[in-house]
């Protein structure tokens, strides 16, 4: 490893260097950062990763298409259900499979659903990253109340394996209705409560004001995506301009930051909760009866071609290269993950902060390891 | 000193450490459960009746926990340092008086014995984080002595005032002063400022970055393990009480209650549970304070205490000794202090940037969007 | 829109010809027509669609000099390089391919460009001074097949560790039985 001296401007003392290891409280999953810091100034950043790099793409070709989606279950493997459909659709448009309207409502639904949870836990873990123990404890009781729905729907709160190629694995149960509309109240309330805790509170607005900008232009060239760019000002969101499944239905708003500072990154996400609390009220008057799933075979062939599938998860753009030689298992399957190079960025933002400014940085572009790694 | 009075003062020191070390535990118990229903959980409430016999655990668990040294430690400077942060914070009990007769010693100069002992705990620390041998832990023990002494003035100060208002430093004729009216009402800008300076110096939060679990891991503390930790961590509980104690002392009216019919040691009894009432009163704003809000870095921590407290400290001791050197009523204090407090939070909410809340965050309508880009299609 | 059956299936995998379906949207058919016009001046490129994706075919060589054109000329305009893919085509056309996925966030388009590498020797120009946010993709391309980038310094392994021998992206790279342990 490359040993970095560097004579400080005022003496001729040498940086130190401190590595946030792979073992600490917040670096969000099995991540190190070596920094050189000159007293408490950050003179250089360097990441490591790989921790958690398991192979998943090789393992993709040695697998039959309907048990793939298993797998990018546990890429990031807190927005489960978004990665399911970013795999099933590339799927489905390499078939040119038709998913049955009650199909891609319920789809819709959950992937909201799991949007709210997964920016839920963004919100515990970043009051948590500025000091404050209570937003934890409240953003994780809405997660867990999001996190019963699904349980009662696909039977598990994590790696559902629900969303199946041609439409989704079994049908909701009778009550779905009602509990999401009462789930909808809570989360109501309870996103309010969050924002009211954290949002104005001085010392946050202190901490996150002005820390770790970046501007649309340097976000765009690092192909920062998602909640992270829109904090900088560039309106960009795939459920709008490159729209796919049956989001061109749903009226809802973008939040656009303007600063590119951590604080911009928090609250795009909040608002965000609010829209999708909108999209789920909307699909959920409108779902319709029907079939759950295309006529598909169980070992699915596609035809010979490629095909890049781009969705928005609640990290960014997520895409998916399908590469089919027309077998039961795929050629090549790759995934872009937006932790991935949302990360890339990280040195960017990190120039001329201090050190307990990293922190809250890291936090702000909300990675998952899971992702970055694959 | 005769044998007697010293077996007599022996005697005396040991109940008062055996009091100071009950009372601690019963604030890890409370402070726990005081968080857990900021948190809406339930706190600990397994072991013993709703969790009673908890802080036993906790303390039976401690002892029995491997010590351990790391091997490029600086040994005597890593065993002392615990001691060297409790041992201040216990010297100071010598002369707190908790009811009418009972204190240990009451001395004339109480106030600055007071102030001049607690100062020590700060050398502990940065032995703490020197002797650990770990990085993280030197740049926490770095920050904590830079913090603590630059809050150490204000501290200071705001007794300072006390000790004018109430022309003595001898902690007993300061509470029999407040049998009127409490210090609070006549300094509101000293007890912000006390209570202010009081948490940092504690290192709690907002001021506990330091040793803040999610930044520098601990800080000094983190090599520590077993029965050495747990001295720390009685250091730190047992400061929590001194300051909730000095600040009834000085500012809150002691153990003066508005009506004490009783006489005798009744009397004591009674006047004693007042006190440890009012403690517990400020106790828990201080639980509270430390579930709701989160912390501040240190720049923004200095600077605050720098740019705000000190010359806010400096306003009070003018203040209150030019109004009791031109024979003012008392309640000149209070009008201007409250003025000038006032002003200070009308500035900082100002100056900050609460002003600007949601301006920076606008949100677009996806049919506008969508709008534009038929636009464009159809272009 | 029925769903297709693949019908001549063989149990080997054998690479055919893609069969080709062409679904662009408008924005899609627009950036086809400019693509068309501009791509002779790079000689020996090639544009097909694949699905929804227009796809430029083109050598080693030119690559540094079509991704400036694309990201700097005002009607393509493609500022965010979204991802880049290597596809291991080594057994049957001894190629390694690289693939990168462009998107004009402006212009609202996207396209895909395909660079194939000879497999014993992948070596192909950086487009790190082009986009940043082809640092990592780079990097990893070349932890896990072994592409050469030019242009850049070679920095120790992004996802696997120092010290790592093979390129386990390869379909060479045996998937069960290699002896770690």
């Amino acid at each position: 490893m490359q040993v970095h001296q560097q004579v400080s401007e005022y003496s001729d003392a040498i940086d130190l260097m401190v590595n946030m290891g792979p073992q600490h409280p917040s670096t969000h999953g099995v991540f190190r950062l070596v920094i050189w810091v000159d007293g408490e100034r950050i003179v250089k950043v360097e990441p490591h990763i790989g921790y958690l790099h398991r192979g998943s793409e090789k393992i993709c070709e040695s697998e039959q298409y309907s048990q793939i989606v298993t797998l990018f279950d546990r890429l990031d493997y807190v927005g489960n259900l978004n990665n399911e459909l970013a795999f099933c659709l590339a799927v489905e448009k390499l078939t040119e499979t038709v998913v049955p309207e009650r199909a891609e409502y319920i789809r819709v639904i959950l992937c909201e659903l799991n949007r709210i949870a997964s920016h839920m836990l963004f919100y515990g873990v970043y009051g948590l990253d500025a000091g404050a123990t209570t937003p934890m404890l409240y953003g994780f009781r809405e997660r867990e109340r999001v996190q019963e729905l699904f349980e009662s729907v696909t039977g598990a709160r994590m790696m559902h394996n629900y969303i199946r190629i041609g439409g989704v694995k079994e049908d909701v149960p009778d009550d779905f209705d009602k509990n999401v509309l009462i789930l909808l109240d809570h989360l109501k309330r309870g996103v309010d409560e969050c924002d009211r805790l954290l949002s104005q509170n001085e010392m946050f607005l202190a901490r996150t004001k002005g820390v770790g900008i970046i501007t649309g232009e340097d976000a765009l060239d690092y192909g920062v995506t998602g909640p992270a760019l829109r904090a900088s000002g560039v309106i960009e969101d795939v459920r709008v301009t490159d729209p796919y499944s049956i989001y061109s239905r749903f009226d809802f708003g973008i939040p656009v930051g303007s600063n590119g500072d951590c604080w911009d990154r928090y609250y795009v996400r909040v608002e965000e909760m609010r829209e999708s609390i909108k999209i789920v009220e909307q699909a959920i008057s409108d779902i319709p009866d029907g079939d759950i799933s295309a006529k598909v075979r169980r070992i699915i062939r596609p035809p010979v071609g490629e095909v890049f599938v781009r969705t928005e998860s609640p990290r960014g753009d997520l895409g998916v290269f399908l590469v089919s030689d027309g077998s039961d298992k795929p050629y090549r399957v790759k995934v872009r993950p937006p932790s991935f190079a949302n990360l890339q960025a990280l040195e960017y933002m990190l120039k001329d902060t201090y050190i307990a400014d990293a922190v809250l940085v890291l936090g702000s572009i909300d990675i998952i390891m899971g992702e970055v790694d694959r | 000193m005769n044998m007697p009075e010293i077996v007599g003062l022996f005697f005396k020191a040991s109940l008062l450490l055996f009091f100071i070390l009950m009372v601690v535990l019963i604030l890890t118990l409370a402070e726990r459960k005081a968080l857990a229903r900021i948190q809406q959980r339930k706190g600990p409430n397994r072991v013993g009746f709703k969790g009673i016999l908890q802080p036993f655990a906790d303390a039976l668990k401690l002892l029995t926990k491997e010590d351990i040294l790391p091997a490029s430690a600086n040994k005597q400077i890593f065993w002392v340092a615990p001691l060297a942060v409790f041992l201040p914070g216990f010297l100071i009990w010598v002369t707190i008086p908790l009811a009418k007769e009972v204190v240990l010693a009451n001395l004339d100069m109480g106030l600055f014995y007071i102030t001049a002992i607690s100062v020590l705990s700060v050398m502990g620390l940065l032995m703490a984080g020197w002797g650990s041998a770990n990085k993280w832990a030197m740049i926490g023990g770095l920050r904590a002595a830079g913090q603590l002494i630059s809050y150490e003035i204000p501290f200071i100060m705001a007794i300072l005032a006390i000790g004018i208002l109430a022309q003595s430093f001898n902690l007993k004729e300061i509470v029999d002063d407040q049998a009127r009216w409490p210090f609070a009402i006549k300094q509101p800008l000293g007890l912000f400022i006390f209570l202010t300076a009081g948490l940092a110096e504690l290192g709690r939060t907002p001021f506990d970055i330091h040793h803040a679990e999610s930044e520098v891991v601990g800080g000094p503390f983190v090599e520590y393990s077993g029965a050495h930790w747990s001295v720390f961590y009685l250091a730190e509980y047992m400061n929590t009480f001194t300051i909730a104690v000095l600040t009834v002392l000085l500012f809150l009216g002691g153990w003066q209650s508005p009506v004490l019919p009783f006489s005798g040691t009744v009397q004591t009894v009674a006047s004693l549970s007042w006190f440890l009432i009012k403690t517990a009163l400020v106790i828990w704003v201080i639980f509270w304070i430390r579930g709701t809000y989160p912390r501040l870095r240190i720049d923004q921590l200095m600077s605050f205490g720098w740019k705000i407290l000190v010359p806010a400290s400096f306003i009070n001791i003018f203040l209150t000794a030019s109004v009791l050197y031109y024979a003012l009523p008392h309640w000149v204090i209070t009008v201007v202090s409250l003025g000038f407090l006032g002003a200070t939070f009308y500035f900082i909410k100002k100056g900050s940037l609460a002003g600007n809340k949601q301006d920076t965050v606008t949100i677009i309508n996806s049919s506008d969007i969508r709008a534009q880009l038929s636009n464009k299609a159809e272009v | 829109m029925l769903m297709k059956e693949s019908s001549s299936i063989s149990s080997k995998r054998e690479i055919k010809a893609p069969i080709v379906r062409e679904y662009l949207d408008q924005a899609g058919e627009n950036l086809h027509k400019i693509l068309k016009e501009s791509i002779s001046d790079f000689p020996g490129s090639e544009i097909s669609v694949s699905i929804d994706m227009v796809t430029v075919k083109i050598d080693s060589v030119q690559l540094a000099k079509i991704c400036e054109f694309l990201k700097y000329t005002e009607k393509f305009g493609f500022d965010y390089l979204s991802c880049i893919t290597v596809v291991d085509y080594e057994k049957d056309q001894e190629i390694f391919e690289i693939i990168y996925h462009l998107i004009s966030i402006r212009l609202h388009h996207k396209m895909a460009i395909k660079v194939p590498l000879p497999s014993n020797d992948p070596t192909v120009p950086s487009v790190l001074g082009v986009w940043k946010s082809a640092d990592w993709f780079e990097r990893e391309a070349h932890d896990l097949f072994g592409i050469k980038f030019e242009g850049r310094e070679n920095l120790p392994p992004l996802l696997l560790y120092e010290g790592f021998e093979g390129y386990p992206g390869r379909k060479s790279y045996p998937f069960h039985d290699y002896g770690e342990w």
